[in-house]
């Protein structure tokens, strides 16, 4: 753990993609590693067992363990540090309860999407995770913003591991994990969006109940030194398998889950989103949140576009990039899209204007000069099985 | 019959001026999981470099272009019904297309299969 601010830009560090805690425990686990966030990351694992479609059909089924130790985890502390954060988040922090944690925003002054994040309450702090590729900027856009009483601290050196799948609870049951204190839960007790505190083996892992796969699991951020243990020896339960990033697009795209950088942007607001849901009913009331003007007025009066799910007929999936068109008028744009493992048919996210987006509206959309036959779907593509 | 490879790793297999072009196992291997190859049309004129096919895998889309100029003769139909072929056959079963050559002396630009695996291994 380190004091924020320590990030310098030297030009090394821009350059070279940088190992994480578990480089060496990917590598003797056939982890294929690449470039991804500024650090190695393994995109999939070679051997038996793995490549993207045995590792994604495998977290469906049993338990997946991913590194994602590349996202940031911040802790922020501080007097009337709730209205500090709601000064930038459209949540309402002040009724989220220790061991809480809640799904929020940081918008910019239009109310643009700066980056999705989870925040948790850890009783004395608030507990951020953000997103890897835009964390430099979130720390920046953070101290700009919060007022200097505020402490926030980067925990750099610490890993964070996602353990899920509907077999992810019995493994992790399997690990021995006491409640670090009297008082908090036992892991049994720990339901959807809760968080708690545990030792494993004297070491100390934040775990919350909560993924980006759609399936039951845990979040687990453990200090750098303790993850190749805690890996370890998850993935010698015959139910765990570690998986890469590949099939973590693929898992996260069928749950109908949102990718910053792809389908959120600085130009996107949250109603077309789809992502109303983040702006809770004390602050729709009160305002006083980034770009509120806008953000209340698209929800009274409706977003142009909004980010709606697509089933495509044949094999040939849509990706990035693609055009939406109904019939001769160009109508909107693909945001995500891939191969679904679970379904077997390729699926898509696409932000299309507003009166194309309700469930049924065939659409065609363009991949190397072909129109594919598409179909607005309901999401999540694949249903959510949260342990609630 | 002869295999040439390209440092885009397709190979082809010449027989007389017909070539059966594919990609190699080890491009197979960096792709991963096929779920769709685009097959190109018979009777296509094509020269040496084009992309004439794509191989979607579940992460992207690959380009495939063809080792020679010519005109594109035949396309693997099983690959419609099982674009793994490509996966568990790369090299044989799971080849995309046959090709008319035009100028066989292209052939002299590829590689041999021990000129190819020397250029893997330098990867």
């Amino acid at each position: 753990m380190s004091e924020y601010p320590i990030h310098d830009n030297d030009e090394a560090e821009e350059l070279a993609p940088l190992p994480l805690p578990l480089d060496a425990w990917h590598r003797e686990n056939g982890g294929r590693m690449v470039p991804f966030a500024g650090y190695l990351m393994p995109v999939q694992y070679d051997g038996p067992g793995g490549g993207i479609m045995a590792e994604h059909l495998w977290t469906r089924d049993n338990a997946g363990l991913f590194d994602v130790s590349h996202m940031g985890q911040l802790e922020i502390s501080g007097p009337d540090v709730e209205a500090a954060l709601e000064a930038l988040l459209p949540g309402d922090i002040s009724a989220l309860k220790p061991g809480r944690l809640r799904y929020s925003l940081l918008l910019n002054e239009d109310g643009g999407i700066l980056d999705d994040l989870m925040v948790t309450n850890r009783g004395g702090e608030f507990y951020l995770v953000v997103n890897g590729a835009s964390k430099w900027d979130d720390i920046g856009h953070l101290r700009e913003h919060l007022p200097d009483e505020i402490t926030m601290s980067h925990l750099d050196e610490h890993a964070l591991l996602a353990l899920q799948g509907p077999k992810a609870a019995a493994a992790l049951g399997k690990m021995g994990l006491e409640p670090a204190m009297p008082g908090m839960p036992g892991l049994e007790e720990l339901k959807f969006m809760q968080a708690a505190s545990y030792l494993w083996e004297g070491r100390p892992l934040g775990v919350s109940r909560s993924g980006y796969t759609g399936e039951d699991g845990f979040e687990i951020s453990v200090r750098g030194e303790d993850a190749a243990a805690v890996a370890g020896a998850l993935c010698a339960l015959e139910e765990v398998r570690p998986i890469g990033l590949g099939a973590r697009d693929s898992l996260r795209l069928e749950a109908g889950l949102p990718l910053y950088g792809h389908d959120l942007s600085e130009e996107t607001d949250p109603v077309s989103a789809g992502l109303a849901f983040a702006i809770s009913k004390r602050r729709r009331a009160e305002g006083g949140f980034p770009g509120a003007e806008r953000i209340l007025g698209l929800l009274a009066d409706g977003a142009p576009k909004a980010r709606a799910g697509f089933a495509l007929e044949g094999r040939m999936a849509a990706r990035e990039g693609a055009k939406v068109f109904s019939g001769g008028e160009e109508v909107g744009v693909v945001t995500s899209g891939g191969f679904s493992p679970t379904l077997q048919h390729p699926i898509a996210m696409a932000y299309v204007d507003a009166p194309h987006a309700t469930d049924g509206t065939p659409l065609e959309i363009e991949m190397r000069g072909k129109r594919l036959p598409a179909k607005v779907v309901p999401m999540p593509f694949v249903p959510h099985r949260y342990y609630r | 019959m002869t295999r040439y490879f390209s440092e885009d790793h397709e190979w082809i297999e010449v027989e007389g001026d017909l070539g059966t072009v594919g990609i190699t196992d080890y491009a197979q291997g960096q792709l991963g999981d096929i779920t769709f190859v685009e097959l190109p049309e018979p009777g296509v004129s094509v020269s040496k470099g084009d992309s004439v096919s794509v191989v979607d895998s579940v992460k992207a889309a690959s380009d495939v272009y063809t080792p020679v100029s010519g005109t594109i003769a035949d396309a693997n139909a099983a690959l419609n019904d099982e674009p793994e072929l490509v996966n568990s056959d790369a090299e044989l079963s799971g080849w995309l297309f046959r090709v008319t050559l035009s100028d066989p002396s292209e052939l002299k630009t590829l590689m041999d299969e021990t000129a190819y695996k020397a250029f893997v291994e330098s990867l």
